[in-house]
């Protein structure tokens, strides 16, 4: 039932990406926060409703952005796939797997919307795409990536407390 | 009155007389030194007694300037809240103003203001979120503009808010027209936010400074809207046509308020596009 949290915390997600997060600017690239959100709720060892959050991420941000909503969808869920396969590999460091996910999220989202752009016909280079957009906005995702973790964390203990045994 | 309150009466009188005759100076050196010793007398007892007071009254007292300062300090954050809030309305008014100023010296089109609430949250794409929609008679393609150009037109709407697509959108393609040369190109976006012309005639001679302005070809956007000024001009012999790139005359980054032409209605000339031979 706590689970519910996921409405207005992606919500709240969604417009600061869009009204805060998007002003927040490295070169051409900013950071995405429904992604790191996703990636570490997904990096948490006692959530199971990881792929719920992602399906409610990728239809709230698609409402808003004009990239084509399959990005979102097909990006989002790879993330979150990622990071229950990293999870159960690299346990021990789970900030390693935080970092791992945000990097190979961030580069297969950016890569997916780079192709998909191009075959909608927009103009691309993809020099200037990984220069100006891919590289800092990595590094954003990278520096959130770490605040970002925590708070999940927290709020997984919230969600799912852990069962006392007598 | 008895001989014994007589008698008290008179030793006080005496007493009081040899006093007050003392501390006039009038006994000399023996008046002096009395008088001395009761001053320093006097002086020690009033130090002690300040000292004293000092210590009981002083930690009161700064309690209370403790007490004052949090309150004054209190009130100077309050201020300063209210300082910027004030600021920000000035900066809204100044916007507005001049977004007043622009509407009245265009009469010929009519405009509904808007503010921005946010952007795509994908930075490959350069759109913004305005605060009105189809509830306000916003409708998808009209124009969007602020005192100092060109902003972009309306790509999508709903209710209660729209999304405009920036003419700095690496898929948005402008007809321009260069007023000194006299003669039409293309403004292009780009991702990174710089927006360039292309489709130059080679014969057309254009210099760094050059207004560019919408054409209205393509039914797109009404004509005449400043778009920006040439920067600098590409000009290679082997290419059909010459290049620039444009200072855009919107600062993209800082858009607060905006203005929707709401009487323009864009031409779909799609159908009048020849289809390309089986």
């Amino acid at each position: 039932m706590r689970n519910i949290i996921a409405f207005p915390l992606l919500g709240l997600a969604v417009i600061l990406q869009s009204s805060i997060v998007s002003q927040i600017k490295l070169l051409s690239g900013y950071a995405d926060l429904p992604l790191i959100i996703l990636a570490a709720w997904a990096l948490q060892e006692r959530v199971k409703s990881a792929w719920h959050w992602a399906v409610l991420g990728c239809g709230m941000i698609g409402l808003i952005s004009k990239l084509p909503w399959p990005v979102f969808v097909i990006g989002y869920l790879a993330v979150v796939f990622l990071a229950q396969a990293l999870q159960r590999r690299v346990w021990q460091a789970p900030l390693l797997a935080m970092f791992s996910v945000t990097l190979l999220g961030t580069l297969f989202m950016h890569i997916l919307s780079y192709v998909i752009l191009r075959v909608l016909g927009t103009p691309l280079s993809i020099g200037v795409v990984l220069e100006s957009i891919t590289l800092p906005s990595l590094l954003l995702n990278m520096l959130f990536s770490i605040p970002i973790y925590t708070f999940m964390r927290d709020l997984a203990r919230w969600v799912y407390p852990s069962e006392v045994y007598e | 009155m008895s001989s014994r309150s007589l008698q008290t009466t008179i030793i006080f009188l005496v007493i009081g007389g040899i006093l007050a005759l003392a501390f006039g100076g009038f006994f000399g050196s023996t008046s002096r030194q009395f008088s001395s010793v009761f001053v320093e007398i006097q002086t020690w007892a009033s130090s002690r007694y300040l000292g004293i007071q000092d210590f009981f009254t002083a930690p009161r007292d700064l309690v209370s300037l403790r007490a004052r300062n949090t309150e004054l300090e209190a009130q100077v954050s309050q201020l300063q809240v209210q300082v910027i809030e004030l600021q920000q309305r000035v900066n809204e008014t100044e916007i507005l103003a001049a977004l007043v100023d622009f509407s009245r010296s265009n009469p010929e089109s009519t405009y509904k203001a808007a503010a921005v609430i946010g952007r795509d949250p994908s930075p490959f794409l350069h759109y913004i979120i305005i605060n009105r929609g189809s509830n306000d008679d916003i409708r998808r393609g009209m124009p969007v503009v602020t005192n100092q150009g060109l902003v972009g037109r309306v790509d999508a709407v709903i209710a209660d808010a729209a999304r405009v697509q920036l003419i700095t959108d690496p898929a948005s393609a402008v007809n321009v027209h260069l007023q000194n040369a006299d003669t039409t190109a293309v403004a292009l976006g780009s991702v990174t936010g710089d927006v360039s012309l292309d489709m130059i005639s080679q014969d057309a001679i254009v210099q760094p400074g050059d207004l560019v302005l919408t054409s209205g070809l393509g039914g797109g956007y009404p004509s005449d809207l400043i778009i920006g000024q040439v920067i600098t001009l590409r000009t290679l012999e082997y290419e059909l046509f010459q290049q620039a790139t444009i200072q855009p005359a919107v600062d993209f980054t800082r858009l607060a308020i905006v203005l929707v032409i709401t009487n323009f209605r864009p031409v779909d000339i799609t159908p009048l596009q020849p289809l390309p031979a089986p």
